[in-house]
This record gives C-alpha cells, sequence and structure tokens, in this order.
C-alpha cells in the first residue's frame, strides 16, 4: 500500500510538475507571437481587401458614369460625334459579334485539332513534339499587341494580303486565343481515363472510332468551358484590333469581307474614352457596363458548365 | 460474333507495343495527319511572328545604325532629324511596370497566402472566383477607370505634393497607368501562387506546427520557401503581361517618351508607341512603319526571356510535389 501510495505521488507531482512547465512555457512564448500573428493575419486580410476593393471601385465608377448614358439607344444607333446623346454602339455590336462568330469558327476545329494531337497521337519523346508543346505555352504569353503586328504584317498585308476588312481581324485575335484553347481542350482529353480507351480498343474499334465515340465526347465540357473563357477574352481584347483595321468611327454595319471599315465593342469604347467630353465619357462608362454584363455571363456559365458536368471517374 | 478478323495478328517481332485495332479503316492516317497539321499550325504561327518581325526591323536597321537605336535616350520620330532611341520607351514600359509590381506583389502574394493558409474552405470557394473576375475584365475598362478614378480620385489628392512635388494638374502619368497595371496582374500572382502553396504537402506544415511554429512561421518559413518556384513564376509571368500590356498604357500613361522612372511623369511605352503609330492609315514604306517592327521586335524578346523564365520555373515546382 504504501508502495503504491508513493506511487501516485509521485505521478501526481510529475503532472503537475509538467502542467507547469507547459503553463510556462506557453505564457512566456506568445507575447511577442501573438502580436506578430495576428498583425501577419491582419496585413494579408488587408492585401485581399485591397484587391476586392479595386474591383468594386472599378464596377462602381462605371455604374456611376454610365447609368446616365444607358438606354435601349445604345445598343440600336451607330456612334455619332455630333450628337453624342443619341449616340450608340450598334455597328461595334455587330462588328464584335461577327468577330467573334469568325473565331470560334476557327478555334473550335483547330484547338480540338491540336489538343487531340498532342494527347492522343503524339509520341512525347519526339523533339518535334516537344518542340510544339513548349511553342504553345510561350505562344499563350506573347502580348496582345505582338499579335497586331502579326496581323498587321502577315494577314493584312504581307502573304495572305487580306486587307483591313473584318475576317482579317478575326484571324488574329483567333491565333491570340487559340493556344488557351488548346491548353484547356488538352487538359479535358487528358482527364479522360485510359480504361475508357483501352475497353473502346478491346471491343474492336479504331483509334480514330474510339476518339470521336469515348474520349470527344467525355471532355466535351472541359473544352467548352476553355472555349468560353477563350471567347471572351477575345471579346475584350483591343490593343491588336487597333493594328488590324479596327480604327475608324464607324457608323453603318459591318460586313465580314467589306473594305468600308470595321469596328468592334472595345475598340469603340476606347475612342469614346478618348475624348474628354462628359457625354463621351458617359457613353464609355456605358459601354463598358454592357461588355462587362456580357462577360461576366460568359465566364459564370463557363464556370458553372465546369461544375456541373465534370466527370469524376 | 467471330467474324475471324477479331484477334490481330502478331507481328513478327514480338507483341505489338500499342493496343490498336486490328484491320485499319482507310482514312485513319489521314485524320491523324490533319490532327497533326493543327498541332504544327501553332509552330507556324510562332514562325509567322519571328519574320513579321524581323524582316521590316532589318529594313530598319539599314538605316538607323543599330547601337543609334539600342542605346539612344531619345525618342522622337515626329521630329527632322528623327531620332530613334529606343530606351526612352523601354524606360517608360519599366517605369509602369515597376511601379505596377511594386503595388501587384504585395498585394497577390498576401491574397495568395492568406487564400491558402488562412482562410476557411468556404472564404475560399467564393474568394477565389471574385478575384478571378477582375482577371476577365477586359483591359480597356481598366484603363478607363486608371485615367478617370485612380488618377483624379486617388493619385492628385494622396499623392505628397508638398514633399515630392509633380502630381497636381496632370492629366496622365505613368503611376495611374501602374495602379491600373498591378489591379489586372493580381489575379495573375495570387491563383498561380496559390496553386504552388497549396501543392505544399501537409506534412511539412505539421512538422512544423509540433515543433511549436505558429501560423505566421509556417506560412513565413515553411509554404513560402517551398512554393518559392511557383512564387516567383507567377511574378515573372505578372512582369511579362504588365510589359506586353497596351490599353491601360495608352489611355492613361499618356505619349511623351522620356527616359525616367518618375511615376508622376507622364511617359510613352513600347506598347503604347506600337499601338498609337501603326493605325490603318500609316505608308507602308515609311521609317515610322518599319520602326514599329523594331520596337515589337524589342518587346519580343523581353516577354519571351521572361515567359521561358516563368514556364522552366512551374515545370519545377509541379515536379517536386506531384
Amino acid at each position: 500500500m504504501a508502495v503504491g501510495d508513493a506511487g501516485a505521488s509521485r505521478n501526481r507531482l510529475a503532472v503537475a510538475g509538467a502542467r507547469a512547465t507547459t503553463k510556462a512555457m506557453l505564457r512566456q512564448q506568445p507575447r511577442g507571437d501573438v502580436i506578430r500573428n495576428t498583425l501577419f493575419a491582419g496585413l494579408l486580410l488587408m492585401a485581399v481587401a485591397i484587391a476586392l476593393a479595386g474591383l468594386f471601385a472599378l464596377l462602381i465608377q462605371a455604374f456611376a458614369k454610365g447609368s446616365s448614358a444607358l438606354s435601349l439607344d445604345l445598343i440600336t444607333n451607330p456612334p455619332s460625334t455630333a450628337f453624342p446623346e443619341k449616340a450608340g454602339y450598334r455597328p461595334a455590336i455587330v462588328g464584335s459579334l461577327m468577330l467573334i462568330a469568325g473565331v470560334i469558327l476557327f478555334v473550335i476545329p483547330v484547338g480540338i485539332g491540336a489538343a487531340l494531337y498532342l494527347e492522343e497521337y503524339a509520341d512525347k519523346s519526339r523533339w518535334w513534339n516537344k518542340l510544339i508543346e513548349v511553342n504553345i505555352q510561350n505562344l499563350a504569353a506573347v502580348p496582345s499587341i505582338i499579335y497586331g503586328i502579326l496581323g498587321l504584317a502577315f494577314i493584312v498585308r504581307g502573304p495572305l494580303d487580306l486587307g483591313f476588312i473584318l475576317a482579317a481581324g478575326s484571324l488574329t485575335l483567333a491565333l491570340l486565343v487559340l493556344p488557351m484553347v488548346i491548353i484547356a481542350a488538352r487538359e479535358a482529353v487528358r482527364a479522360v481515363p485510359d480504361s475508357i480507351r483501352q475497353g473502346s480498343l478491346a471491343l474492336g474499334a479504331t483509334q480514330w472510332q474510339t476518339i470521336r465515340a469515348q474520349v470527344l465526347p467525355a471532355s466535351i465540357p472541359g473544352i467548352a468551358t476553355g472555349v468560353i473563357l477563350a471567347v471572351s477574352r477575345a471579346l475584350g481584347e483591343t490593343a491588336p484590333l487597333l493594328l488590324v483595321g479596327a480604327t475608324v468611327f464607324v457608323t453603318f454595319d459591318p460586313t465580314p469581307f467589306g473594305s468600308d471599315g470595321y469596328s468592334a465593342m472595345p475598340v469603340q469604347i476606347f475612342n469614346y474614352a478618348l475624348r474628354p467630353q462628359e457625354e463621351f465619357q458617359a457613353l464609355a462608362a456605358a459601354g463598358i457596363i454592357l461588355m462587362l454584363v456580357v462577360l461576366l455571363a460568359m465566364n459564370s456559365f463557363a464556370i458553372w458548365l465546369r461544375n456541373r458536368y465534370e466527370q469524376r471517374w | 460474333m467471330s467474324s475471324g478478323t477479331a484477334i490481330a495478328p502478331e507481328p513478327a517481332g514480338g507483341p505489338p507495343r500499342r493496343l490498336q485495332a486490328s484491320s485499319k479503316r482507310r482514312g485513319e492516317k489521314a485524320i491523324q495527319w490533319l490532327l497533326a497539321f493543327c498541332g504544327v499550325l501553332s509552330v507556324l504561327t510562332t514562325t509567322a511572328i519571328v519574320a513579321s518581325l524581323i524582316i521590316p526591323t532589318i529594313d530598319f536597321f539599314n538605316v538607323v545604325p543599330i547601337d543609334e537605336f539600342l542605346f539612344g535616350t531619345d525618342w522622337s520620330p515626329q521630329f527632322e532629324p528623327p531620332s530613334f532611341g529606343v530606351l526612352a520607351v523601354v524606360a517608360g514600359t519599366l517605369n509602369v511596370t515597376f511601379w505596377g509590381m511594386l503595388f501587384a506583389i504585395p498585394i497577390g502574394l498576401g491574397s495568395a497566402v492568406y487564400l491558402s493558409e488562412y482562410a476557411s474552405p468556404r472564404v475560399r470557394k467564393t474568394l477565389k472566383p471574385v478575384l478571378e473576375i477582375l482577371a476577365g475584365i477586359p483591359t480597356v475598362a481598366i484603363g478607363f477607370f486608371a485615367v478617370s478614378f485612380i488618377l483624379p480620385e486617388i493619385i492628385v489628392p494622396l499623392w505628397p505634393n508638398a514633399l515630392l512635388g509633380g502630381a497636381a494638374g496632370k492629366p496622365f502619368m505613368a503611376l495611374a497607368a501602374a495602379l491600373g497595371i498591378g489591379l489586372m496582374v493580381v489575379p495573375i500572382i495570387a491563383s498561380i501562387s496559390e496553386d504552388a502553396m497549396s501543392a505544399v504537402p501537409r506534412g511539412l506544415r505539421e512538422g512544423a506546427y509540433a515543433l511549436g511554429a505558429t501560423k505566421a512561421k509556417v506560412a513565413m518559413r515553411v509554404v513560402f520557401p517551398a512554393a518559392l518556384s511557383g512564387i516567383v513564376a507567377s511574378v515573372v509571368l505578372a512582369i511579362s503581361r504588365a510589359a506586353g500590356e497596351t490599353m491601360i498604357v495608352v489611355l492613361a500613361a499618356g505619349s511623351t517618351p522620356q527616359f525616367t522612372l518618375n511615376p508622376v511623369e507622364p511617359i510613352q511605352a513600347m506598347t503604347s508607341y506600337i499601338a498609337t503609330t501603326a493605325t490603318g492609315d500609316i505608308s507602308t514604306g515609311s521609317l515610322d512603319y518599319r520602326s514599329v517592327f523594331a520596337v515589337g521586335t524589342v518587346l519580343f524578346v523581353m516577354t519571351l526571356v521572361m515567359n521561358v523564365i516563368s514556364i522552366r520555373l512551374v515545370r519545377k515546382y509541379r515536379e517536386v510535389y506531384d
């Protein structure tokens, strides 16, 4: 009994000692650390807050400046320097829609084709396939104005010699966003598990039949997301269009191959924004609202699409 | 059921190297070539970019000596005689990029650390897409915001004019464009850095906690260094984007080529020279026309170097933790 008592009390003593030490250490350590920790977390929160404040300030400012010009005239009327109160974006909207249609027509087959080649056919150890891969990554980060130079020297003039027509602008924008589509489509194709391919091949399908009937349908949501994001990028792009002809003040609806000039939404906004008068500033802001609404809707749809149809294998 | 063609004949040299259908369908090879062509098209694009930059640039150097171009600091193509010292517009780009990154790096990295280490999953799930909206805003809108809000409502009232001087009453200045560009690249830095930090294995964090490290210490001394290559990659990519940005600089920074890093001066960047000079009505043979390509070549080479560095770094961190 005496031995047990002694053991228990020694035990209790040891626990008390350990607790005291821990408490002392905990109390001693924080002081500075607590302050530093809170300060650090505060700084991080501030960083996030500044980024968000910038975003909201941009949106609020556009609405504050542009709400006076928001009306149906904005969509139905052509731009005008003489009557800013009646001016609108009609030719620019038509131009942008045509530009985007061209981009989609070009980018979907070529982008998916390149992605399928790289993921399904290419032997990754060959230097030319590595070259294509690195090249696409690089192209995705080339400044958009450089694509404008390409468009000017290669598509408008030079080898293709299309002239300053809408189709040339469309092709320039398509080349600009093509790497984005390829990269997104590759990720979507890569996410399809090999067992699907092997199953199809084992049933006697050829490689192309496997791709067409199994791989492509399974990766369509991912590809669609990439295409929408790319199109929304093309829609907001201004700089390359300035170089390939979308600069003139166009008051009529453009045609794809007409050489009378064309305009696009962001270019028209830019045109208005350059004019110091209050009315044109309001028009620019109203155009920005219009474009932000469209882009936001497109991007939200892309994100929804990705979440809705994302397959877990 | 058994038509006899179901079993692929073994080639003489052993089992087939990859799974393939027994009978080749016609057109199968043609499709492969067609798809390969789509891939090759991207290489052709690069070749076309390089060709369309280089050829007029060589023409340009036949008129303007290359050393005068590369080392001159006076850019006045409209004067007689014209002067093409590219350093003036390079300085404009560096000016805007430098001040923009000074704003964007702390904000972007702070947001990334917050999202990856402090935010609850729910907060992260809402905050990240909101920040990504910022990445989707057209730059012409950001440029408009920079010149009509950031400059008159933020910079002019807050700038210590008495101390540093120079900000009052200016309709354009580098700093306005720089802040706009900063706002534009924050989501690039935040998003890529956050990916890199989230890829750091939990074990490293838990090890540090077990040794008694605080949350701030884990974030700064463990996660941050472990994700460094991804973080640097995001910053390099952001610098490349900032240098290549056109609309914000055209709208907010002015069009006065100046060899200065002073943020409250109006400047002209390489991109804005290109965008304002090569518009439609310029005649093909003129020196101005060719100078656009020379400036474009400088810009292309600068951004290419940064992109290559960034791509290398991203690949490095992916290899370490995947």
